[in-house]
C-alpha cells in the first residue's frame, strides 16, 4: 500500500507544503468555475431556486468516497493513514447551526469568501474579515466552555461502524441517497426556479449510472482485512523479522525504559495468568486475541511512541508484531528471546537455578513462581548500572505519514 | 475540455484586463461536472497526502500567527493558541495553510483567465452596498466562530470528513443545511 507518501522524506519539510498548495489551487479553481463566488449564487441553495452548492457539495463527496475506497479496496491505498474527522458529535452540531446561520447572512462559507475575494468581491473580502474576527473570538472563549467543546468524543468513527455494516455497502448507499437528493433538488429547481429539465444535459445520467457502478464493484470487490495487508506488505516485511532487524536486545530495551523522549509502550501480548505471575514495571496486558481491539488506538498515539510486543518466547509475539505492523501502526518491535531471555539476563543466579523449568514447551514460561507478584521483583526494572549490557540499536523512530490533523486543524 | 476552453480565450482576449471593465465573462461550468473536478482533487489530496482540503483551518492559524507577533505572552497562556503557537512553534507550519494560499491563487487565476474577475459588491436587490458589506462580516463572524467549534468548515468537515465517512462529518453537515433552511424564510429580503 504505496499511498499516501511521505512527501517530508521526498522533498524536505517545507517543500513538502508545494503538493498542498498545488491542491489548494485545484481546490480554488474548481470552487470558481462553479460559481462559488457570487454570493447569490450560493444564498439562492436555501431558496430552492437553485441547487448548484447541494450538487457540487454531494457530487464531490460521493466521487471522492468511490475513488477512496477503490484505491484501498485494491491495495494502492491505506485508508489506517487517511484521515478521517474524529467525532465530537454535539460541539460539530452546535458549530453547524451557527455556520447555518452564517452562510445564510453572510452568503458564504469560509473556502468560497476567499475565492470570492480574490476575484474582487467586496462581500467575500468583508466575509473573510469577519470569518477571521469570528475564528479570533472563538480562540478567546474557547476557555471558558472547554468541557463542552471536548464533549461527546468518539475519536475515528465511520458509518459503517455506526451502521454495523461493510464499507462498500456504505458507500452504495450513500451513491443512492445523492443520487435521490439530485433528482430532488432538480425537481426543487423545477417547481422554484422555473429550471426546464430538458435542457439539462444528457450525460448526468451516465455518469450516475457509472458512479453506482463504481460503488457496486467497490462493495463486491470489499475492504482488505488484516490478512490482506500483510500478503501486501509481505515481501518488504518478511525479510526485516529474518534478518532480526525489529527483536530488541534486553539492554536496548532497559535503556529504552529510561528514556524520556520515548514514549515506550510495553506490550505484554501472554495471557493474564503468565502476566500476574511475572511482568516488566509498566508493562500493559493485552493479550494476542485481543489486539484487534486496540489498533486504533495504537494508530493514535504521539510520533514518538514505540511499541515492545512482549511474549514468553517469540512465536506470538512475532504474530502480534505482523498483525500492527500490517494495520499501519508505526514503530513496532520485539522483545528479543520474550520474558524468558528476560529473565535468564536479569535474574539472579539463585532464582535461575531453583526455578527453572528443564523442559518447557515453546512459548511458555520457563521459570515458576511460587506467588502472583507481577512487577514487584527486582528484575521487572533492573538497575543499568548494575547491568552494563551490550546491544546493537535497532530501534529507529519512523516518520510519520499520512494525515496528520484535521482538515480545519 | 474546460482548461482548454479557459486557455483559448485567454490568448484571444487581452491578458492585461482594466478593473472594473465589463466584458464577457464565460458562463460557470454545469454543477455536475464541477462536483466531479472537486472530487477527483479531493481524492487526490487524500490518496497523496492522507489529508482532505480546508480552508478555514489555515485562516485561524495565519490569524493566530498575526496574534504571536503581537502579543506572545497571550498566546502562550492560551490553551487552545498554545497548540498551535506555543514557544517557538510556527502556526504556519501545516499543510493546511498552504491549502488556503493555492485556493487565493487558484480562485484568482481561474476568475481572471475566465474574464470573472471584477471589483464589485454581489447583493440582494434591496440590500444597498453598505448594509451588504456588514451582513457579509456579521455572517462571516458567526461562520468563523461555528466552523471553529465544529473544528472544521464546510471543506475541512462536510466534504473531507463525508468522503472518508466520518460519522460527526455528516451528523455536522446536516447541521449546516438546517441552521440555513431554518433561517432562510426570515431573511429572504436579503436576498430577493
Amino acid at each position: 500500500m504505496p499511498f499516501p507518501l511521505n512527501f517530508e522524506d521526498l522533498l524536505g519539510h517545507w517543500e513538502s507544503y508545494l503538493v498542498s498548495l498545488a491542491i489548494g489551487i485545484a481546490f480554488g479553481v474548481v470552487l470558481e468555475i462553479a460559481g462559488f463566488g457570487d454570493s447569490r449564487r450560493l444564498a439562492a441553495q436555501f431558496y430552492l431556486g437553485d441547487m448548484t452548492v447541494l450538487k457540487v457539495m454531494f457530487t464531490g463527496i460521493v466521487v471522492a468516497m468511490v475513488l477512496v475506497f477503490a484505491a484501498s479496496a485494491v491495495g494502492l491505498l491505506d485508508f489506517n493513514l487517511v484521515w478521517v474527522n474524529p467525532t465530537y458529535l454535539w460541539p460539530g452540531i452546535v458549530g453547524g447551526l451557527i455556520m447555518g446561520v452564517g452562510f445564510i447572512i453572510g452568503g458564504f462559507c469560509p473556502g468560497t469568501s476567499l475565492v470570492s475575494a480574490a476575484t474582487g468581491r467586496l462581500d467575500g473580502l468583508f466575509f473573510a474579515i469577519g470569518a477571521f474576527f469570528g475564528i479570533f473570538l472563538f480562540g478567546e472563549t474557547v476557555g471558558s466552555f472547554e468541557d463542552f467543546w471536548y464533549s461527546s468524543y468518539e475519536g475515528r468513527y465511520i458509518i459503517p461502524e455506526f451502521l454495523n455494516i461493510s464499507t462498500g455497502a456504505t458507500v452504495v448507499i450513500l451513491v443512492l441517497f445523492a443520487l435521490v437528493a439530485f433528482a430532488f433538488a432538480e425537481q426543487m429547481e423545477r417547481i422554484f426556479g422555473g429550471a426546464d429539465l430538458k435542457k439539462a444535459p444528457k450525460w448526468r445520467y451516465g455518469a450516475a449510472g457509472t458512479l453506482l457502478a463504481g460503488a457496486v464493484v467497490v462493495m463486491f470487490i470489499g475492504q482488505p482485512n488484516t490478512e490482506d495487508r500483510w500478503n501486501t506488505i509481505k515481501d518488504d516485511k518478511a525479510p526485516v523479522l529474518a534478518k532480526r532487524d525489529v527483536q530488541i536486545q534486553a539492554g536496548e530495551v532497559l535503556a529504552l525504559m529510561r528514556d524520556d523522549r520515548i514514549n515506550l509502550i510495553l506490550l505484554d501480548v501472554r495471557d493474564e495468568a503468565d502476566f500476574n505471575l511475572f511482568h516488566l514495571l509498566d508493562a500493559v496486558n493485552i493479550s494476542a486475541d485481543e489486539i484487534p481491539d486496540h489498533l486504533k488506538e495504537f494508530r493514535a498515539k504521539s510520533a514518538n511512541t514505540v511499541f515492545m510486543v512482549i511474549g514468553n518466547d517469540e512465536k506470538a509475539a512475532t504474530e502480534v508484531w505482523k498483525t500492527m505492523v500490517s494495520e499501519s501502526v508505526p514503530n513496532v518491535y520485539v522483545l528479543e528471546g520474550g520474558i524468558n531471555n528476560w529473565i535468564t539476563t536479569f535474574a539472579d543466579e539463585e532464582f535461575k537455578t531453583t526455578s527453572l523449568i528443564e523442559s518447557h514447551a515453546h512459548d511458555t514460561l520457563a521459570y515458576t513462581f511460587a506467588s502472583a507478584l507481577g512487577s514487584r521483583y527486582a528484575m521487572a526494572n533492573p538497575n543499568p548500572d548494575v547491568f552494563q549490557l551490550e546491544y546493537t540499536s535497532k530501534v529507529k523512530l519512523q516518520a510519520a505519514r499520512g494525515g496528520k490533523s484535521g482538515g480545519c486543524g | 475540455m474546460v482548461v482548454q476552453g479557459s486557455i483559448k480565450k485567454w490568448v484571444r482576449v487581452p491578458a492585461r484586463t482594466a478593473i472594473g471593465v465589463k466584458r464577457q465573462a464565460r458562463a460557470y461550468v454545469n454543477p455536475y461536472l464541477a462536483g466531479i473536478l472537486l472530487g477527483v482533487v479531493l481524492f487526490s489530496s487524500f490518496f497523496l497526502t492522507g489529508n482532505g482540503l480546508g480552508a478555514s483551518g489555515g485562516m485561524n492559524r495565519i490569524l493566530v500567527w498575526g496574534q504571536d507577533q503581537l502579543v506572545p505572552d497571550h498566546v502562550d497562556r492560551t490553551a487552545y493558541l498554545l497548540e498551535m503557537a506555543g514557544g517557538d512553534t510556527n502556526p504556519m507550519d501545516s499543510w493546511v495553510v498552504f491549502v488556503m494560499l493555492g485556493v487565493i491563487v487558484g480562485g484568482f487565476t481561474s476568475g481572471w483567465l475566465n474574464g470573472r474577475f471584477k471589483i464589485e459588491t454581489n447583493r440582494g436587490p434591496h440590500v444597498s452596498v453598505k448594509m451588504r458589506w456588514m451582513l457579509a462580516f456579521i455572517g462571516g463572524a458567526f461562520m468563523g466562530y461555528g466552523a471553529r467549534m465544529a473544528r472544521g468548515c464546510t471543506s475541512g468537515q462536510a466534504l473531507s470528513g463525508g468522503a472518508v465517512l466520518s460519522v460527526g462529518s455528516w451528523a455536522f453537515m446536516f447541521a449546516v443545511f438546517a441552521g440555513g433552511y431554518a433561517l432562510a424564510y426570515f431573511v429572504r429580503r436579503l436576498w430577493h
